[in-house]
């Protein structure tokens, strides 16, 4: 409580003094510390019975010619004091938020194991860039089964029983059916058959998925690895259009300093066939270690689709032409995230997961 | 291949800088992989001979060997073995230089001083031998004793003096299946003349000189059984040879090329199979029993041992290549096998320094036949490599005699052919002859070439044209080229000598829009929903050992017939046994509290049915495997509700609708009978979309925590730590499943009111079932519920736990009345104390 001042109080004279009260609101302002105490101090002040309120039921008394000077000096002297009052409760209320927040103060830096997103696989993260490059091209995705007859894998593939052609591929066969006649694709190159089957032309599609041979595991070589394969099939279709074609991916996906040539190859369902090398990523075409010097590094494999093809699946190969092309989703990655052994793409190691 | 540029300059006149040959012959598919530059830097290499050869006390890999290199008795320590006595090796004394900078100094092994080094073939720089030292003369095969070393071979000569050498390139080029003809310098020569526009001439080799006292058919005999084997076959025979090294030109050829010189016959056999492509087989005919051969199948079971010492079973069944089980053998007269035809022959009528009287066989061999018992035998040859890619038939007589002519330098005086040549002609491919279009040329390379273009790049490489009309060419595929066939062979071909960096590059216009199926969309977007949850994207195996899936509880599957390793004998049909794996290897690491998911396919066993409609190609997949998405969840909390919790986050990102979680206990008749394999016998649900008008659902998956015993077999600490899990079929999740309407349902502007209620319930009823009841009471005025607390303890009876709602009501039209509340409220309450035993908690 604050003590009214003795001497004002019970006092009636009209004689009183405004700017006394004024200066004696200020020095009893000067001592409140908290609100509630400014909330009692202002109803002393300011309230019904508050000197300055007596004061101004006092001015009935006065000489109609002292009035109105009197009545001015009164309601001056409340103007100052509230004026005093505002001010003291919006220093008080300040202080009283800057306490609370400082009460409530946290250290965002301790944070007790943070949660974290998880990452995407490189590998498949790669597919999924490479999808988006063809999608942008105006290609569809399409996709098939891991295990595979022979019909798709290797025969429709212009490679009859026992071809010899099929030696470049170390193939797992099922114990499924009669020997030999099931297997775990060696490329994705059925999907081609299977889109061809069932859709038929125009095709423009890629199909990327996982590929199995029988193969001893090293840095660049995985027995389970990943494949993007690319079909166009449409009327007019030309070996212009397949190095157009990879021309642009390459530029897309690699950058527009890396860039694509075409070399005589072999493959039994494409004709002519074509190994598919881009310029270097490491030296970018100078000559280095990984490129052998060459400044060129080969990606993978193309070519028009063999005539023999287009007949297993009974489209006219004089009506339609077509190219396919396919290269490793694995290397893809290998080869941007400059990953020496290819194995650490099955390990699952955390510790790599988390880096990419 | 491995070819020197010298070599080549045989068949036309090459010249300029090497590495402009190799761009050509890359640009010719004729991948150059390696050049190597051989001959130079070899004038301190000395021949020596080897004197003898001893045992170093302590030391089981050097020997201590005593050479003479023309200066006195020198001696060396060496770690080679291939070696002996009275050979003629290559010597690098001490103070010389080898390519590479290499410096020989005297050095003390094991207490022996080595003065100097005995070579190798790839520390010279000469081929990439590097198993053994250089033999330049073999004393025992070239059938030469020690005192008979010819005088070009003396002790102390000058290695490149001995062989000839000079500075040359080897290119060692990659050669495709579909080329047989570039397996030889010939044909290598024959392409990158073409491409550089230098004429290209094939030597034709003299007749042999022969002797009509002998005709060849009073020698020896031929009997081909198996003509669909063998459709050609020819015998010659060379008679008073004197076997003995062959000149230092051919040794050094073939040492180039990659092939160790034996004696003169076997060298000229190589020689002329390098250079021409045609392989010999050179038999001692007085070792060949009855003075002939007969050319047959093998019959199964039967056993040839090989040149290289090896007993071979024929006509065994295998995978991959067909199973025909016909193998081709050369047997003697007496039918005896002597050797595999096209592959390798066989050890008893090998050429030796005895020899005087030699059986030429050249032949023509199917390519199917040899490629598959290469592969069934894995038995691969120089031969047979040249044999299954297809040789040329009609190449037969010019390489036998080349060969005959190339003994003549060495095979002594008294050498001449028997009258006449034995060949047993049958059915030999002819000639294609193919039209080709210009037009078609052009659409498919995109080109604009004319007749004349199109006839001038075929007519260099040996390809007849004759115009049939304008636009149409006529042309005659030479027999070297048995790759091609057809129009498309002959466009390529055109192709490759316009140069494919010489065709325009165009982009398609694709007539459609690019894109994702809504399930590839979708996919991403779940595993962009595991990611988030902190979970990293893992990829197991999808081929197991049959142990890793018993460990939890799997058995049978899709087995491999021919595995690498059991490790890898049997297609997943889970995720869980690859994940608990990955999570093992990372607990290995200190990498105890992972996350890890992973899409990929799972192959439930083989559906007869389902395998003879995919082998009678209905275009239907041949194993009905699915597309599963898998997480594991290795936390330090419960994570099998955080599996359950990961689930719901999952469905809820696809705004899924009517699938459940179905617990044992739900007294449903769609309720799981027994625990799903590896999981945790009483910490498990099945995630199932309810089926339609009360019918069974549809199983998607299952999640829970995995058994602690299964943890501990895959290694990991069952003791601190729970695993949490789920699979579902993503492709049924996601494809399948029913989802919320996209359309949007204006909300109500009326005030909703909370009703709480906590039951206390038995432990085998599962809160879904709960949950149930009250959705069904609550209707159409219900616009939420959430379970927000469980509880076991005092007030709730040992086997029971309270289950606390909170169920906002609302209605779209009016503010609800306390009275429609208390009716719902009170319709809950019975419902659920009916339903399940359960008693509202005061």
């Amino acid at each position: 409580m604050t003590p009214s001042p003795a001497g004002d109080d019970g006092s009636e004279s009209p004689g009183v003094d405004p700017e006394g009260l004024v200066a004696s609101a200020v020095d009893r302002l000067a001592m409140i510390t908290t609100l509630t105490a400014l909330d009692e101090l202002q109803t002393d002040l300011l309230g019904k019975r508050s000197a300055l309120a007596r004061a101004h039921q006092g001015l009935v008394a006065l000489d109609p010619g002292e009035r109105p000077e009197a009545g001015r000096r009164l309601n001056e002297a409340r103007r100052q004091i509230e004026s005093h009052l505002a001010v003291a409760r919006r220093a008080l209320e300040l202080d009283e938020r800057s306490t609370r927040l400082e009460a409530d103060r946290l250290d965002l830096t301790e944070l007790i194991g943070p949660a974290l997103r998880g990452r995407l696989h490189v590998v498949q993260r790669t597919r999924d860039e490479l999808e988006d490059v063809f999608v942008g091209m105006g290609f569809r995705v399409a996709e098939g089964p891991e295990a595979e007859t022979d019909w798709y894998n290797f025969e429709a593939l212009n490679m009859p029983p026992a071809h010899p052609a099929r030696g470049m591929w170390d193939t797992l066969y099922l114990e499924v059916g009669e020997p030999e006649t099931v297997m775990l694709r060696t490329h994705t190159s059925p999907v081609q058959v299977r889109l061809m089957e069932s859709q038929g032309p125009p095709i423009y599609a890629v199909m990327p998925g996982k590929c199995y041979r029988r193969d001893t595991p090293d840095a660049r070589h995985i027995p389970t690895f990943h494949q993007i394969e690319g079909l166009v099939v449409d009327r007019g279709i030309s070996f212009a259009d397949l190095a157009g074609t990879i021309e642009t991916f390459t530029t897309a996906y690699f950058g527009a300093d890396i860039h694509s040539r075409l070399r005589p190859s072999y493959f039994p369902f494409t004709e002519p066939s074509a190994e598919y090398e881009i310029t270097c990523t490491i030296c970018k075409g100078s000559g280095c270690r990984t490129c052998s010097q060459t400044g060129w590094i080969e990606l993978g494999g193309c070519g028009m689709v063999d005539p023999a093809v287009f007949a297993a699946v009974g489209l006219d190969a004089e009506e339609w032409t077509g190219f396919a092309f396919g290269f490793g989703i694995d290397r893809c990655a290998q080869m941007r995230h400059e990953i020496p052994d290819m194995r650490v793409f099955f390990d699952n190691d955390v510790r790599v997961l988390r880096q990419i | 291949m491995r070819v020197p540029l010298s070599w080549l300059t045989d068949f036309a006149p090459f010249g300029g800088d090497p590495v402009d040959l190799a761009s050509t012959l890359d640009d010719l598919g004729l991948v150059v992989e390696e050049m190597l530059h051989v001959g130079e830097g070899l004038g301190d290499v000395v021949l020596a001979r080897v004197l003898e050869i001893g045992a170093i006390a302590g030391a089981d890999r050097i020997r201590r060997v005593v050479v003479e290199a023309g200066g006195g008795p020198v001696e060396v320590v060496c770690g080679a073995w291939n070696f002996h006595e009275g050979d003629i090796i290559a010597f690098a004394p001490v103070g010389s230089v080898l390519p590479g900078g290499f410096e020989i100094s005297r050095r003390k092994m094991k207490g022996v001083v080595s003065n100097g080094m005995l070579c190798s073939g790839r520390e010279l720089g000469l081929s990439e031998d590097h198993e053994g030292i250089l033999i330049v003369h073999d004393a025992d095969s070239s059938g030469v004793g020690d005192s008979e070393v010819p005088p070009a071979m003396a002790p102390g000569t000058r290695l490149v003096d001995a062989l000839g050498i000079g500075p040359d390139t080897v290119f060692d080029i990659a050669v495709e299946a579909n080329r047989p003809d570039a397996w030889c310098v010939a044909g290598i020569a024959r392409d990158l003349a073409a491409a550089l526009h230098l004429p290209f001439t094939l030597p034709a080799p003299p007749r042999p000189a022969s002797d009509p006292g002998a005709p060849v058919a009073t020698l020896t005999t031929v009997e081909v059984v198996d003509e669909d084997l063998c459709p050609r076959f020819t015998a010659r025979v060379l008679l008073d040879v004197v076997v003995g090294p062959s000149p230092e030109w051919i040794a050094r050829r073939l040492a180039l090329a990659g092939m160790r010189p034996i004696n003169n016959v076997v060298d000229a056999s190589n020689y002329v199979m390098l250079d021409l492509g045609q392989p010999t087989h050179p038999y001692d005919l007085d070792l060949v029993a009855g003075r002939g051969l007969r050319v047959r199948a093998a019959r199964p079971g039967e056993i040839v041992t090989t040149l290289d010492g090896v007993e071979r079973r024929m006509g065994e069944r295998s995978v991959g290549m067909g199973d025909d089980r016909r193998d081709c053998l050369i047997c003697d007269a007496e039918d005896a096998p002597i050797g595999i035809g096209g592959i390798m022959g066989g050890a008893t009528s090998e050429i030796s320094s005895s020899t005087s009287r030699v059986l030429l066989e050249a032949a023509y061999f199917t390519p199917m036949a040899i490629a598959r018992s290469s592969k069934r035998l894995s038995l691969r040859s120089e031969a047979s490599a040249r044999f299954e890619r297809g040789c040329d038939p009609e190449g037969i007589d010019r390489a036998a005699t080349r060969l005959c002519e190339l003994l003549g330098a060495t095979a002594g005086e008294r050498y001449r052919n028997a009258e006449g040549v034995l060949d047993v002609r049958g059915l030999v491919p002819d000639p294609a002859r193919v039209t080709v279009r210009t037009a078609r040329v052009n659409a498919v390379l995109g080109s604009e070439l004319d007749d004349e273009q199109v006839v001038g790049y075929l007519e260099p490489i040996g390809f007849t044209c004759t115009s049939q009309s304008a636009g149409v060419v006529d042309v005659t595929v030479p027999t070297f080229r048995p790759d091609t066939e057809r129009e498309i062979d002959v466009i390529e071909e055109v192709a490759r000598h316009h140069g494919y960096a010489n065709l325009p590059r165009r982009r398609p216009f694709t007539p459609q829009v690019g894109g994702l199926t809504p399930y590839q969309r979708d996919r991403r977007m779940a595993r962009q929903v595991m990611a988030g949850l902190g979970a990293h994207e893992a990829w197991t195996a999808s081929l197991l050992g049959p142990d890793q899936q018993a460990r939890v509880g799997i058995d049978g599957g899709v087995r491999v017939t021919n595995p690498l390793t059991p490790d890898e004998s049997v297609l997943r049909q889970s995720l869980l046994p690859g994940m608990l794996g990955a999570l093992a290897f990372n607990a290995d690491r200190r990498q105890g509290e992972v996350r890890l998911f992973e899409v990929g396919h799972v192959f439930p066993p083989p559906e007869p049915d389902r395998v003879a409609r995919a082998l009678a190609r209905s275009g239907s997949t041949v194993i009905a495997e699915r597309e599963v998405l898998g997480l594991a969840l290795a936390g330090l909390g419960d994570d099998a509700r955080n599996a359950a919790a990961a689930w719901q986050v999952l469905v809820d990102a696809f705004g899924i609708i009517d699938v459940e979680l179905v617990a044992p206990g739900a007294g449903r008749a769609d309720e799981p009978a027994s625990v799903p394999a590896g999981l945790h016998p009483t910490r498990w649900a099945r995630l199932v979309v309810s089926g339609r008008e009360g019918g069974p659902g549809h199983v998607l998956g299952v999640v829970g925590e995995v058994d602690p015993t299964v943890l501990t077999e895959f290694g990991l600490d069952a003791e601190h730590r729970r695993v949490g899990w789920l699979e579902v079929d993503l492709e049924a999740l996601l494809d399948d499943a029913p989802r919320r309407s996209v359309l949007v349902t204006p909300v109500s502007r009326f005030p909703s009111s909370d009703i709480d209620l906590a039951f206390v319930v038995d432990e085998s009823v599962p809160a879904a079932s709960v949950e149930k009841t009250l959705r069904q009471e609550g209707g159409e005025l219900l616009e939420s519920l959430a379970l927000f607390d469980v509880y076991r303890g005092p007030g709730a009876p040992e086997g029971t736990r309270s289950l606390a709602y909170r169920l906002r009501l609302c209605a779209p039209d009016r503010t609800l009345t306390d009275q429609e509340v208390a009716e719902v409220r009170a319709r809950c309450i019975a419902a659920v104390e009916q339903a399940h035993g359960a008693r509202l908690r005061g």
